[in-house]
């Protein structure tokens, strides 16, 4: 080992110890931000410490390719909006995965290119690598086409779906097999990389918007796999070790939310799931829902000593959470406490909707995990709903035969009295009718969020 | 099997192993953070991506190459940027909410 390599393995050293503690420093939100801070640090000793590589000779290429990388990535660090965090990072999945793909294409391509022969290990490698590199790209397309809107959120589905999907990954992996028993089979290699791209397209395609979380999850975890196969075919550790790392965050990620969905582990591994269940729309609306006028709301909630509010998407959708910490200044400017409920599927993807709150200056001591805040509810004058509907349906406590049944669930109905902010009479996302609305302790406040909360806020000042 | 693809495995289960450890610890409320960073992390494809780009073997393999280069150049420097703004903002401590006169 000469000694440029070496210094070369000591930056892949310093950046893996520092990526560890970056993701450590995590853990707590004082420490998270300069742990992160090194592990940017770590990266560019890593690329430093490439960069002097022997086997790099030409640079004319590298430089263009990093130029236009940091052209195109510098808008997407600081100009994409918290809202849009869910297709910001599934798109930047297909990024990651494209890499990972071209890289076991070139690799591939140059061992026939100068005739030499091609190790089963390796090739075994290189076949991982572009089957979850190609099926991560065309999954996070359709994913990120579905969250920002240009393709329809709802779920596409057809008959003889899963056996279609079955069939194609099987021969996928009958590829696979191929390539490894005889690795001259050029045919058989671009013919996976096709594969693996039509089953991320046939796998995502048919799943509903409200899924998303749980999609993004396993496609982080997919290119992490990507990466990782990549660091096994070019033998090198900081690959397999950052792979490992990134799949295994997205794997944990994709049980945390199909739990907090009530799916089954086995659905999400092999993203068999996805048909929303076809309810009943509207069928229960004769039965009466309390309204309340803003002024009278107001009254309530001015003077009350401890407020949950539990927000869901529809408060993302329209943009309400700044007017939402706005109330809360106004309640806990009279002496009250205003705490935040958040379920962990609240948003689009794991963790969104803290983001969401962040962004609007609410204190992150103030929100509060489900399991934690559940045991309060009983003690809570007001809770508060904005735009959430499914995450505070008691049905899925009461009711066995209800599609939600068995989905942990913020128990709003426990507090004292509920005003819930809806759009519309309408049923949730899953079509299901919610027995909370109907209780005699909730008040509805019909209109849009932000128009309700602009109303409550100027009662409020008014008092 | 050689000895280095075995070494690799290990490290694979043990790098595998540490990040479950590591991330059961992340609260909830910094999951999207999370992501973002370790999409940051993972774009260290690029120092596979940089090899290829820069070997000058065969044309069609410095094309793809630098192809890549970009894209995982893309992640690290729009991943940890966004992560830095969104971590920004859960340090609550320096900022506290506007208040308004009684």
């Amino acid at each position: 080992m000469t000694a440029r390599e070496l210094i070369t393995d000591a930056t892949y050293l310093v950046a893996s110890v520092l990526f560890i503690l970056g993701l450590r420093s995590l853990t707590r939100p004082e420490t998270a931000r300069r742990g992160m801070q090194l592990a940017a640090f770590g990266m560019l000793a890593a690329i430093c410490g490439t960069l002097m590589h022997h086997e790099i000779v030409s640079y004319g290429g590298v430089l263009v390719g990093l130029g236009i990388g940091t052209l195109i990535g510098w808008p997407l660090g600081t100009r994409v909006a918290m809202t849009a965090m869910p297709q910001r990072i599934a798109i930047s999945h297909l990024f990651g995965a494209l890499a990972a793909t071209l890289v076991g294409v070139a690799e591939f391509y140059s061992h026939r290119h100068a005739g030499e022969p091609m190790p089963r290990g390796m090739m075994g490698a290189l076949a991982f690598e572009v089957l979850f590199g190609a099926l991560t790209v065309s999954g996070s397309f359709v994913a990120f086409g579905k969250l920002q809107e240009l393709l329809p959120g709802r779920p596409l589905t057809f008959r003889g779906q899963n056996v279609m999907n079955v069939s194609l990954f099987a021969g996928a992996v009958a590829l696979g097999a191929l390539l490894v028993a005889e690795p001259e089979t050029a045919w058989a290699f671009y013919a996976l990389v096709g594969l693996s791209f039509v089953i991320g397209f046939s796998m995502v395609l048919p799943i509903g918007g409200a899924d998303m979380p749980v999609v993004v999850s396993l496609l982080n975890s997919y290119a992490g796999l990507a990466a990782s196969a990549t660091g096994f075919a070019i033998g090198n550790n900081v690959l397999i070790i950052c792979g490992a790392l990134d799949g295994a965050s997205g794997f944990l990620l994709s049980i945390l939310m199909s739990k907090a969905m009530n799916r089954s582990f086995g659905n999400v591994l092999f993203g068999a799931f996805g048909a929303a269940p076809a309810g009943p729309r509207g069928a229960l609306e004769e039965r009466p829902m309390k309204a309340i006028s803003a002024e009278d709301a107001a009254a309530t909630l001015a003077f009350a000593r401890r407020v949950v509010v539990v927000p869901g998407y529809g408060l993302a959708v329209a943009q309400a959470q700044q007017l939402t910490r706005e109330m809360a200044d106004q309640i806990e400017k009279r002496g009250g406490d205003v705490k935040y409920a958040i379920h962990p599927v609240a948003g689009r993807m794991p963790g969104h909707m803290n983001v969401l709150l962040a962004e609007a200056n609410v204190q992150y001591e103030k929100m509060v995990e489900m399991e934690e805040i559940n045991e309060h509810f009983s003690s809570v004058d007001v809770a508060v709903v904005i735009g959430a509907n499914d995450v505070v349906n008691p049905a899925a406590k009461r009711d066995p035969k209800s599609p939600i049944f068995g989905m942990p669930i913020l128990d709003v109905d426990q507090a004292r009295q509920v005003f819930v902010l809806k759009r519309g009479k309408g049923a949730g996302f899953a079509g299901i009718d919610n027995d909370l609305f109907f209780e005699e302790k909730t008040s509805l406040i019909f209109g849009d969020a932000k128009a309700s909360l602009q109303k409550l806020v100027a009662e409020m000042k008014a008092l | 099997m050689s000895h280095t693809s075995i070494a690799e495995i290990y490290i694979f289960i043990l790098a595998a192993f540490v990040g479950y450890q590591v991330i059961t610890r992340v609260p909830p409320l910094l999951h999207t953070p999370l992501m973002s960073a370790t999409n940051a992390i993972s774009g260290i494809s690029l120092v596979g991506s940089l090899v290829v780009a820069g070997r000058d073997e065969n044309a069609v393999a410095s094309v793809l190459g630098v192809i890549a280069v970009a894209c995982a150049t893309i992640n690290i420097v729009g991943g940890f940027i966004i992560t830095d703004r969104m971590l920004k903002m859960f340090g609550s401590r320096q900022r506290p909410p506007t208040k308004e006169a009684p």
